[in-house]
């Protein structure tokens, strides 16, 4: 998927992106929007893009059942996502 | 502006399994078709769905449809038609043989058949040895049975409207339904379609309940509609609950951490379940273990600044135990619970998971708009999925007949929109009337000013339906809880955007989905009120015991006055012999 650089900056766009068919997603993924993603490099700002068009298995493997992605460059942005607060 | 219009011959609701299943024999047929969701279908609420689909494939042990349909019927506790059943039963068989042509990775024996399991509820010749019914795709079943569909989809050109969110069903005098009006999330634009045929296929309404192992999407959407196009739900009070969801945030912790010797605590460090069930304890049946815990809560022995909650202990396992045979407990405690269960307990209460009631219809997925059991059905207008009742789980649902109800009503209802199609080719007059009533319920949110945020009116609906119309109902408290949710309806009309732009506004879906979940909520609560015994999912400690005599009936609700009425079970099956009802023991 080609990403534009206004896709890193339409933050109600994400937002809606997070809605999930999985609630351990949507509480993780809308936590670490409004909690780490406007801290991010433009780097890993395109990553986690890339990541909502994954499907919902994958994501939660990766976020919260500990599988490691292939792609190292995600193991970055994949570790921050871990670290969200939620409680 | 002048309102954007489209034509199909079918208009589909939600895209999870239901949907697409339908969608796919509808495309196939060549009929054009739209689906319409309000997240990228793949990110329906079936993805979440891991356990697999009952079919009595005989694969694994023997195994017949005969003996499928008696393990139903007992666990809806004889609530469920045996007729939808006993169709149901029957065609499971072809549908999973349907899903597997298509595509969907089941996992395999080694002699090339599906591998199927066994799950509780499943018995061998009505009653006896535990069968293996179950398909799945590893774990990730729905998944894949989405996936599939979804791709086939695109093949047979059915047309997506992808992050469009419906908001009201269209309807004429004569009281057919003509199609929808939705939003374009993205833009905040209005559409009208139009349809000679619309099914409703938009799951469940866990979120009504402040602790629910439903994704947010799960808002009702679709009983709402039908509800403000004067229709009734059947059997909301049947709600299952999961006795151990993580504490005000309500992810499942599955019950195996109990089967592994995992047990509940109050604040004083007790454990309660040997009070409430002294031989099976901790491993007692899901209503007794959640009606445990809301007891223990009830009576101050509840843990946390608000004593809300108890704790699941587990470290006593050890954490070789915890990572061996219980992968994913750990993690998922720490990123939504803040603890590590090798070192702490897990702080637990019981989780909204399933609705049984919902949009009634008949075997072929058809509206059935009155209380007259042999009525007539609405033409035109369908309904499948959680959001239907057809009614195949009664009062309670087995594991693995989810999916199950999902596949086979949503293929039998597209057959059945096929044949309607052919006989009813035209679209019928539009009723502006009906197409200004949805506008002007859209542009009501475009009221500016201060009141109360969706937010705020949302966490208080909630908190008020898990007391009130949750795990725990009795007379008194209940009462109360439909004057409050009345209330809650009320203050609506006060509730105010914080945020008015057009483009992806959640703002203003959440404003939506708000108002379909207070509309939900309250069939809920006063279908509960007023079924005076315990049977299923419902469970009146004020009226301990099933009542067969009085209420072997589907509770039908109408939002006009909040009205009640009931109609007899269909206890005739197609073909076999009636089961009549038993105490259900297990």
């Amino acid at each position: 998927m080609a990403i534009q650089e206004s896709d890193l900056s339409n933050i109600e766009r994400l937002r809606w992106q997070c809605r999930r068919g999985m609630l351990e997603l949507d509480v993780l993924l809308e936590a670490f929007l409004e909690q780490h993603y406007g801290d991010l490099p433009p780097r890993l700002k395109r990553h986690f893009v890339q990541l909502l068009e994954f499907p919902d298995p994958v994501i939660h493997a990766w976020c919260i059942g500990g599988e490691s992605p292939e792609d190292d460059e995600f193991q970055e942005l994949i570790s921050t996502i871990r670290q969200t607060k939620v409680v | 502006m002048a309102l954007e219009k489209q034509r199909f011959d079918t208009l589909i609701l939600g895209a999870g399994g239901a949907g697409l299943n339908a969608a796919l024999q509808l495309a196939n047929a060549n009929l054009k078709v739209a689906v319409v969701s309000k997240v990228f279908p793949t990110r329906s609420h079936t993805v979440a769905a891991q356990g697999g689909v009952n079919a009595a494939l005989a694969n694994v042990l023997p195994d017949n449809w005969h003996w499928h349909m008696f393990d139903t019927v007992k666990g809806s506790d004889y609530l469920g038609d045996q007729d939808a059943i006993e169709y149901m039963c029957r065609e499971a068989i072809p549908t999973v043989y349907e899903l597997e042509h298509n595509g969907v990775p089941f996992s395999r024996l080694p002699n090339g058949k599906i591998y199927q399991r066994a799950f509780g509820g499943q018995s061998q010749n009505f009653g006896g040895e535990q069968a293996a019914r179950t398909c799945a795709a590893a774990d990730r079943t729905g998944h894949a049975i989405l996936h599939t569909l979804y791709q086939q989809n695109i093949r047979a050109k059915t047309h997506f409207y992808d992050e469009y969110f419906a908001a009201d069903l269209i309807r004429d005098d004569e009281g057919y339904i003509l199609g929808a009006l939705v939003l374009n999330i993205a833009t905040g634009e209005p559409l009208l379609i139009e349809s000679k045929t619309t099914l409703l296929a938009t799951g469940g309404c866990g979120q009504v309940f402040r602790t629910t192992s439903n994704a947010h999407i799960n808002t009702g959407d679709g009983m709402a509609m039908v509800l403000r196009a004067g229709l009734p739900l059947m059997d909301m009070e049947f709600f299952q609950f999961h006795p151990t969801g993580i504490a005000g945030k309500g992810m499942l912790i599955t019950e195996g951490v109990r089967g592994e010797g995992g047990y509940l605590i109050n604040k004083n460090g007790e454990r309660f379940m040997e009070k409430y069930a002294p031989n099976a304890k901790d491993l007692a049946s899901r209503d007794v273990v959640a009606r445990s815990i809301i007891t223990e809560v009830r009576e101050g022995s509840g843990v946390g600044p608000e004593a809300d909650h108890v704790l699941l202990k587990v470290n006593h396992l050890g954490e070789d135990v915890i990572a061996k045979r219980l992968p994913g407990i750990r993690e998922s405690s720490k990123i939504f619970a803040g603890v590590d269960p090798v070192k702490e307990p897990i702080p637990v209460f019981p989780t909204a998971h399933y609705v049984m009631g919902g949009i009634p219809t008949d075997r072929f997925g058809r509206v059935m708009p009155t209380a007259d059991d042999d009525g007539d059905h609405l033409p035109g207008l369908y309904a499948a999925g959680e959001c239907a009742c057809a009614s195949v789980h009664g009062a309670n649902r087995l594991g693995g007949n989810s999916l199950l109800d999902i596949l086979v009503f949503g293929r039998l209802a597209g057959h059945n929109i096929i044949d309607y199609v052919k006989e009813n080719n035209a679209h019928r007059t539009l009723d502006e009337a009906s197409v200004e009533k949805a506008m002007s319920r859209l542009q009501k949110w475009d009221t500016k000013g201060d009141g109360i945020t969706v937010s705020q009116l949302r966490n208080e609906f909630r908190k008020t339906m898990e007391d009130h119309a949750g795990v725990f109902r009795v007379e008194e408290m209940m009462v109360e809880g439909v004057e409050k949710v009345k209330n809650i309806r009320e203050k609506l009309s006060e509730v105010r955007l914080t945020d008015h732009s057009s483009t992806f506004n959640t703002n203003r879906t959440e404003a939506l989905e708000l108002e379909n979940l207070i509309d939900v909520g309250l069939s809920i609560a006063v279908s509960a009120l007023h079924r005076k015994e315990s049977r299923g999912a419902h469970s009146r400690p004020d009226y301990p015991n099933r009542d067969d005599k009085e209420w072997m009936k589907h509770t039908l609700y109408w939002m006009e006055n909040d009205r009640l009425d009931y109609k007899g079970v269909r206890a005739q099956p197609l073909t076999v012999e009636s089961f009549p009802p038993k105490e259900r023991v297990y």
